[in-house]
């Protein structure tokens, strides 16, 4: 029998995020009304501490363009930006973007403001390609960071290292360009209290984010990584060092460990464990988590919810007596740490691993994205020869319905956990 | 004596087995899939039983599989082809470890540990290169029946390369070959060693192990098993039965379930507690 306050809570983390998501798109909407600036970021290092510190709102050109493709109307962008020249075979979320853009904003979500800023960052080749677009479709201008990346493979600067101190000065000197651009932009002098202020936020978050992660490590696990996730993840990344980010994810804490404490987990029965590697299939999302749950199984990871996350998985917390150094060291580690959770995926999938019982692990390779996709194949292997993980490779698209054949994919699917049936059969006949 | 039975509802052909209680087959059927898929799948089930002289409440457990599975609306439970063509390959060669299974429009290349269970499998993705299909287009093109594939393309001397993998394409790159004055057994010798070059790629990704069963209707094709022997540099185990290991791996597994069955339910709880 369920009481009132787990009715209240159970579930409240799902409701207030879907709530202040859509609340995020109608400021957004209001803001492109009344033709107000607006700066475009990525969720590989977004950058949002200083530019929420010049009040600017922020616009996810990847979040508009997945959202598309969960309201089923990705193909009428994509065909759009086809028309105008744009090749089939690249990136998705560019081409819905540029549908967008083409359309003046029009989205499902709302209006969308022009750009009167982008800023990124070298974590994926195809921002800046996608940056330049926007550069010579609204003469804005473009901020790019360059954050060091590894020197070679496990081969990151250690912190307190002079390799380190000097990739941190190298950003914080990139993030004093940045104020100086953002201050132009907006005509508003910058103020590090406000920074300091939108710093503490993203703290409060990124501890909370660690938290939240951990938690999951509870049999039976307490969310599904993959569909609550990516409704944690669009708080976590529009929402990033605002207050209302903080008080979500501390009541999405409260929440979780109050169905830790009573073991309510997002499945009458969990079965199968799963970790996802990779970029969610959003022309069929709640479909495709369906293959999985079907067989009571439920993804308790996701290395989405690390490198999609802007860093917070790391709970890193700035030093607010000094941030703009901090800033700069705290990005250095999470764009590296994104980097890392894409090119070098089979480590950071076996320290995922570590606490989670994880029974398989489902690897989604997408046509769209050859950076998080190419070596999936090759890492998967590596993993599975150290490990002896079971595993399951499908491909698809997280865009393009034409790359997405849900009966191959279900088919898969379902021989991967017959395998697992199989094996776990054996286990127990040789034990 | 309990019967058990598989029905393989392929894009291509239907195959249905039946086997004895000692995992013998004792009938198999085989008939082209057609528009009507339940239909298939029920005719192809009455024929195996018609043969095998037994009556239909003989049959215990049915198992659908392969891309009408849901379609076999008489059958007691649904396992895909991929697990059903590591069983049967496994049970005609027990030494298998590999298996590559070439139907219609599917190629999956499928590793099995020791005991036999599925270690990883790979299959083409949402493209009908490297299948049969690949090679029913190229039979039209050159207006040759299927089953004279294979020996035609053993007589060629000087093959030609066909560079394309798209299945629509390879039709205009036969033509093109044939306006060049390229005979035809030697063009048809190039569409076997395409076809061999992408399935080799799905086998190095599941890992290639000895012993390689090859299954599916493909199997039958004798420059297809020449031309994939070639390329691995070993031999690949083939029977008659191969064509049916989609089918007979369903119906061992709904074997399995007659015999688990038949357990005393205290058995049951202990192997699953």
């Amino acid at each position: 029998m369920t009481t009132t306050a787990e009715n209240d809570l159970v579930g409240r983390g799902n409701r207030e995020g879907a709530s202040l998501f859509r609340e995020w798109f109608s400021e957004l909407d209001q803001g492109a009304k009344e033709g107000q600036a607006a700066a475009y970021v990525f969720v590989m290092g977004s950058f949002n501490e200083i530019l929420k510190s010049f009040d600017l709102p922020v616009v996810f050109p990847e979040i508009n363009s997945l959202q598309t493709a969960v309201r089923r109307v990705a193909h009428e962008y994509l065909e759009e930006a086809e028309d105008h020249g744009y090749s089939p075979d690249i990136c998705g979320y560019v081409k819905a973007d540029i549908g967008t853009q083409l359309r003046g904003g029009e989205h499902p979500m709302g209006q969308i403001p022009k750009p009167s800023i982008a800023v990124l960052t070298n974590a994926c080749n195809t921002y800046l390609k996608w940056a330049e677009a926007w550069e010579r479709m609204y003469e804005m201008p473009v901020v790019t960071l360059d954050i060091p990346g590894n020197r070679s493979a496990n081969n990151a600067s250690a912190p307190g290292s002079v390799d380190f101190q000097n990739d941190v000065r190298y950003v914080e000197a990139q993030i004093r360009e940045l104020i100086a651009v953002c201050e132009k932009v907006t005509g508003k002098k910058f103020d590090i209290d406000k920074l300091r202020e939108v710093m503490g936020n993203v703290n409060s978050l990124s501890s909370s984010w660690q938290k939240l992660l951990d938690l999951n490590k509870h049999r039976p696990s307490v969310f599904n990584a993959l569909t609550d996730g990516t409704i944690y993840l669009g708080v976590a990344n529009g929402l990033r060092g605002d207050a209302r980010a903080a008080s979500y994810f501390s009541d999405l804490v409260e929440e979780m460990e109050y169905k830790v404490a009573n073991d309510i987990g997002t499945m009458n029965e969990e079965d199968w464990r799963l970790c996802f590697v990779g970029v969610p299939c959003y022309p069929i999302f709640r479909r495709f988590n369906e293959m999985f749950s079907e067989w009571k199984g439920t993804f308790v990871h996701s290395t989405y919810l690390w490198f999609a996350s802007g860093g917070s998985n790391l709970g890193y917390q700035y030093d607010l007596a000094n941030p703009i150094a901090s800033l700069a060291e705290g990005n250095l580690i999470s764009v590296r740490d994104a980097m890392d959770s894409m090119f070098h995926h089979d480590q950071v999938v076996e320290k995922m691993m570590d606490g989670f019982g994880i029974d398989g692990i489902v690897y989604h390779p997408i046509k769209s994205c050859r950076t998080v996709s190419t070596g999936l194949a090759d890492g998967r292997r590596a993993l599975a020869e150290r490990t002896g993980i079971p595993s399951l490779f499908i491909e698809s698209d997280m865009m393009d319905q034409r790359v997405v054949s849900e009966a191959q994919m279900k088919n898969r699917a379902d021989a991967f956990f017959e395998g697992l049936i199989a094996r776990r059969n054996q286990q127990l006949i040789s034990q | 004596m309990a019967y058990a039975a598989g029905v393989d509802v392929g894009s291509t052909q239907t195959k249905a087995v039946v086997i004895n209680e000692d995992r013998e087959i004792v009938a198999t059927c085989l008939i082209d899939t057609g528009a009507n898929v339940t239909q298939a799948a029920e005719n192809a089930f009455r024929q195996c039983i018609e043969t095998a002289n037994i009556l239909e409440e003989e049959v215990e457990w049915v198992i659908g599989t392969g891309y009408g599975r849901y379609k076999v609306t008489f059958g007691n439970a649904q396992v895909t082809e991929i697990s059903c063509h590591g069983r049967g390959a496994a049970h005609i060669f027990p030494n298998t470890r590999t298996v590559l299974d070439m139907g219609g429009q599917d190629t999956k290349a499928i590793r099995l540990s020791a005991n036999g269970e599925i270690a990883d499998f790979c299959m083409n993705d949402k493209c009908a290169a490297g299948t049969g299909r690949f090679l029913g287009a190229s039979a039209s093109a050159l207006d040759i029946p299927l089953d004279d594939l294979g020996p035609t393309a053993l007589q060629s001397q000087n093959p030609v390369q066909i560079s394309t993998t798209c299945t629509v394409f390879a039709e205009s790159e036969i033509l093109s070959w044939l306006g060049k004055g390229k005979k035809v057994q030697d063009i048809l010798w190039g569409v076997h060693e395409s076809i061999s070059k992408r399935s080799m790629g799905l086998l190095r990704r599941v890992g290639i192990e000895e012993e390689i069963t090859f299954t599916g209707g493909v199997s039958r094709n004798t420059a297809m098993v020449k031309s994939l022997e070639k390329a691995l540099g070993c031999k690949l185990n083939i029977s008659d039965q191969c064509h049916f290991a989609g089918a007979l791996g369903a119906a061992l597994f709904a074997l399995d379930h007659i015999q688990a069955s038949r357990l005393p339910q205290s058995k049951v709880e202990e192997a699953t507690s």
